[in-house]
């Protein structure tokens, strides 16, 4: 059923249709062109011979007279149906060889595995010439070349697909029930592969038509008095100087034809795969009015009402507002999809288009992020500030250093961009920063690719990128996510020292509650794009208010958990932020939902405390005591 | 007891040194199999090769005296090793037809084909990749939807036209029609425009989408993130962390076309009468010449395998990694 809609799915676009259309057109034309226009095609008229384009014959005469329009068409039954019968040639033993290491067991799987693995290297044309030797010049001979030309890359396909699906579990579950192997690959494996191979054998099947046709133009494959649009190519290359129509009129069909079964199947291809995401063209808004905010010399960061929006439209971040002070360790929490590390990547300026970012007011060390500039001057003034005194670190160490470049130059570059420093001022400099995040042998290890290091000694080394400058804020979006938990003690200690010796402010994103309250000072709560509670880290276990934020304090299991009952979880699953309800977001989940809940989305109010609840809860909270006084 | 150290410590093999023993390896096989699979050639032909080739005419004699020059009669593994012997020393038979040795014919005809597979690749690559970047940097994110519509559909049609058929269209416009280049034969430069514009142009629309989509991928990357984090200018970042990693993946997915380009030689040769060894080879099937036809299938199959050789030292001198990641 879903897999019917999938393919009407793909027949509904443009390409789709489009190649649905012409592949229809050019199988019809194959299956009947020969019934109604043969005669035409080999009538000879010795009154007109090798003739140009006229009234009597639409694209002239060959050199006995014959209709070269007509033996175009009729020409294209031999052409796809030798295609046809090559690729499926191709299919079939390809699929022999694919799954010969399912069906022989290990040595003899290696084996052709290998054979393949050599055969691939080598071009298709020049498998077909060489099989072209054995089998002879000819139709036969023809097809039994480019099918066997083509089974290598079938063969390469089919073992993957198959390496994919034989590892699955019911596959293994299959296995160990004692089933068969024959059995298995017939009834596990082949159904679940069938789909990629015909798609795969549709697109190929436009290239063998191609290949058809070249060993067919070369005189090796269709002989007369039979002929393909290869032959008839082939036959009308020397009269191309008196008679170019008849050269070009075969080549043209070939193309058609060839396109049609290509597109077709890429269509079809994409369609059953993921749905491409294209995505309108960027629009950087700038907001109408920057207030001038009371100046707050001890403020690091301030952010007003900040809005992150995708097309769709899709407004994950909704209005944030917060303030970081120098020195000051900031978490962020929430569920995944809460908007926490876009509200980072937004403060950062790292949001690419067609994302947006809005604010009332995005400033860093009291000056502006947001807005155009009026030169290129302050905009390299904005570039320096950002590139000296705000530092990021990602979520994933593995990927986030380029993979091509020494660990020492990815820290010295961004050193000579902004300070100016000489190649060897910088490489000392990164060497010296490596050393200060406690990488060992770091003189050695600057001259060393990321692949060389583990993942802990690549996030210290991150840090290390952004103790580059002199940092006034450090952004770690899911800093210690990717790490096991003894690196991600370390790391976290490491950011905490940083603070303390450089009076540094951080930015903490985390899903994990629990490693904010260890680290933080101040704790935001982030769910479906705001804010809903801002409090002090001591009042994380005494004194949340937010049911959400109980709600999640509540779900770390703790020492005193009972281990024969089941963890604690929230009830729900979170808001899709595409379709935010009216009123709270919260409410659905919510257990203490009252009236207003579903009229208007609260307020984030309060001094030091922030709440946006209509029906704030009281100040104990049983259970998570540990989380402070158990690990700090 | 101070067997910690013998014990301890296993001799680190330089990562390099691996590499190339191990591609060396693969690359013996290869030509292991390929020097197999020619000898067998002539073995797996139905019916008695030299009667096909001299035709039911000949006489029975003259058909004798050949299989006996050609050591037909012996057995299969002696003829094997005679065949890998005469190789070493260069001897690769005597063509059926004209009765020169087949390394002569090779020696004769090798050069024009050569030159033509490394001028259509250098034409194809000095296309492709700044066309594929450029446009990779201007459809970034969705941009100018337009632009990238008819960018793919262009190079979509382009890459669908087999060289052959190029060639015969090239030939029309550019030789028949306007009269700015020779229809065929090889001579002063002029004559090379065609036929390597024909070989070129299909690989170098594949490898521009190819590398417009490399750089796409790789500017939605991790590390490409953290490089806009360092707050480096926009050139600084394409240039010095998207571009060689867009071109590191091109190559490997550039480096198949390649040896399809050494193929389509064969082709383009027919169709502009270029005097190398792709003409030969297809009339050397057609007249069933085995020897000579034998001996142009090793060159071309060399020539792939050296081909890829070149495309995985390349690959590892530019991007560290895939030294590694195959162990």
């Amino acid at each position: 059923m879903a897999r019917r809609a999938r393919w009407i799915a793909v027949l509904r676009t443009p390409v789709g249709a489009g190649a649905g259309v012409l592949l229809l057109a050019v199988l019809l034309l194959a299956l009947f062109a020969p019934l109604l226009w043969s005669d035409q095609a080999s009538a000879i008229d010795t009154e007109h011979l090798l003739e140009g384009t006229s009234s009597q014959h639409w694209l002239g005469t060959d050199s006995l007279g014959r209709d070269i329009f007509y033996r175009v068409l009729v020409a294209s039954r031999t052409s796809i149906m030798l295609a046809l019968l090559a690729t499926a040639l191709g299919v079939l033993a390809g699929l022999v060889l694919g799954t010969a290491p399912v069906l022989l067991g290990r040595r003899a799987g290696r084996l052709t595995t290998a054979l393949v693995n050599i055969a691939v290297a080598f071009p298709g044309l020049l498998l077909a010439l060489f099989f072209a030797v054995i089998f002879g010049v000819g139709a036969k001979g023809a097809v039994l070349a480019i099918g066997l030309a083509g089974a290598p890359a079938f063969a390469r396909l089919t073992q993957t697909l198959v390496a994919g699906i034989a590892e699955r579990d019911f596959v293994a579950a299959a296995r160990i029930a004692g089933v068969g192997r024959f059995r298995i690959l017939l009834r596990h494996i082949l159904p679940n592969i069938a789909e990629p191979l015909v798609v795969n054998a549709t697109i190929g099947a436009g290239g063998v038509l191609l290949a058809f046709a070249g060993l067919s133009f070369l005189g090796l494959g269709v002989q007369p008095p039979a002929y393909d649009w290869g032959r008839l190519m082939g036959e009308s290359l020397n009269g191309i100087y008196v008679h170019p129509a008849a050269a070009l009129a075969p080549g043209v069909a070939v193309v058609i034809a060839g396109l049609a079964f290509n597109l077709f199947g890429e269509a079809v291809a994409k369609g059953l795969g993921v749905p491409a995401l294209v995505g309108p063209r960027l629009r950087t808004r700038t907001p109408e009015t920057v207030p001038a905010a009371p100046v707050d010399d001890e403020a690091v960061l301030v952010v007003k009402d900040l809005r992150v929006s995708f097309p769709g439209p899709i407004t994950p971040v909704r209005g944030v507002s917060f303030t970081i002070h120098k020195g000051e360790i900031v978490g962020v929490v929430g569920e995944s999809g809460s908007g926490k590390s876009l509200t980072a990547l937004a403060v950062a300026q790292l949001i690419e288009p067609p994302g947006q970012v809005e604010a009332a007011e995005l400033s860093f060390l009291g000056a502006p992020l947001l807005g155009r500039l009026a030169d290129r001057g302050s905009a390299a003034t904005r570039r320096r500030l950002l590139g000296t005194s705000f530092a990021m670190v990602f979520q994933d160490p593995m990927t986030s250093f380029n993979p091509t470049k020494r660990i020492g130059v990815q820290l010295a570059e961004g050193a000579r961009e902004h300070q100016g420093l000489s190649r060897r001022q910088a490489m000392a400099r990164a060497v010296d920063r490596l050393r200060a995040v406690r990488v060992p042998a770091a003189g050695r290890r600057a001259r060393q690719y990321p692949h060389e290091f583990s993942g802990g000694m690549r996030q210290r080394a991150m840090i290390g990128m952004g103790l580059m400058g002199a940092p006034a804020l450090i952004v770690a979006d899911e800093p210690t996510t990717a790490l096991d938990v003894t690196v991600q003690r370390q790391v976290l200690r490491l950011l905490e020292t940083i603070r303390e010796t450089d009076d540094v402010a951080v930015l903490l994103i985390s899903h994990d509650i629990t490693v904010v309250a260890q680290v933080c000072d101040r704790v935001l709560v982030m769910y479906a794009g705001r804010i809903v509670e801002d409090l002090p880290a001591s009042d994380l276990a005494t004194g949340a208010r937010h049911p959400y934020t109980r709600a999640l304090l509540a779900a770390v299991p703790d020492l005193d958990t009972p281990l024969d009952e089941p963890l604690a979880v929230i009830p729900g699953r979170p808001v899709d932020p595409s379709a935010f309800p009216t009123g709270c977001a919260y409410r659905v989940r919510c257990e203490f939902v009252v009236e207003s809940c579903s009229a208007k989305d609260p307020e984030l109010v309060g001094a030091d405390h922030r709440v946006a609840c209509w029906n704030p809860q009281g100040r104990t909270v049983l259970g998570i005591e540990s989380i402070r006084t158990g690990q700090r | 007891m101070t067997t910690a150290t013998a014990v301890g410590s296993r001799p680190e093999i330089n990562p390099w040194v691996r590499f190339a023993v191990r591609r060396l390896s693969r690359l013996v096989v290869s030509v292991l199999a390929l020097l197999s699979a020619a000898f067998l050639m002539i073995h797996l032909i139905p019916g008695d090769p030299v009667r096909s080739a001299l035709g039911p005419a000949a006489p029975k004699s003259l058909v004798d005296a050949q299989r006996e020059s050609l050591g037909l009669n012996d057995p299969l593994w002696e003829q094997y090793l005679h065949f890998l012997q005469h190789l070493f020393t260069g001897n690769l038979g005597t063509s059926i037809t004209t009765g020169l040795p087949v390394s002569d014919v090779i020696r004769d005809r090798l050069p024009a084909t050569v030159q033509l597979a490394v001028a259509a690749f250098l034409v194809a690559v000095l296309i492709a990749l700044p066309v594929g970047l450029a446009m990779g940097v201007l459809t970034r994110a969705g941009r100018r939807p337009r632009a990238e519509l008819g960018f793919t559909s262009t190079s979509v049609v382009l890459a669908a036209i087999p060289e052959f058929l190029l060639a015969v269209g090239l030939v029309y416009v550019f030789a028949v029609k306007l009269q700015w280049f020779p229809v065929a034969g090889r001579g002063n430069v002029a004559s090379y425009v065609l036929p390597v514009l024909s070989l070129a142009i299909g690989p170098a629309a594949v490898l521009a989408r190819i590398c417009r989509v490399e750089l796409l991928a790789v500017l939605q990357t991790d590390y490409l993130r953290t490089a806009r984090a360092k707050r480096l200018p926009a050139t600084a970042v394409y240039l010095r962390h998207a571009l060689p990693n867009a071109v590191t993946a091109t190559i490997t997915l550039g480096g198949l076309l390649l040896g399809g380009m050494v193929a389509g030689t064969v082709l383009v040769e027919n169709v502009f009468g270029w005097p190398g060894l792709g003409s030969t080879i297809v009339s050397s099937i057609l007249a069933k010449d085995y020897p000579l036809v034998q001996g142009v299938v090793l060159v071309y199959g060399v020539g792939v395998l050296l081909v890829n050789l070149a495309v995985d030292v390349a690959l590892a001198l530019l991007d560290p990694r895939s030294t590694i990641r195959e162990s």
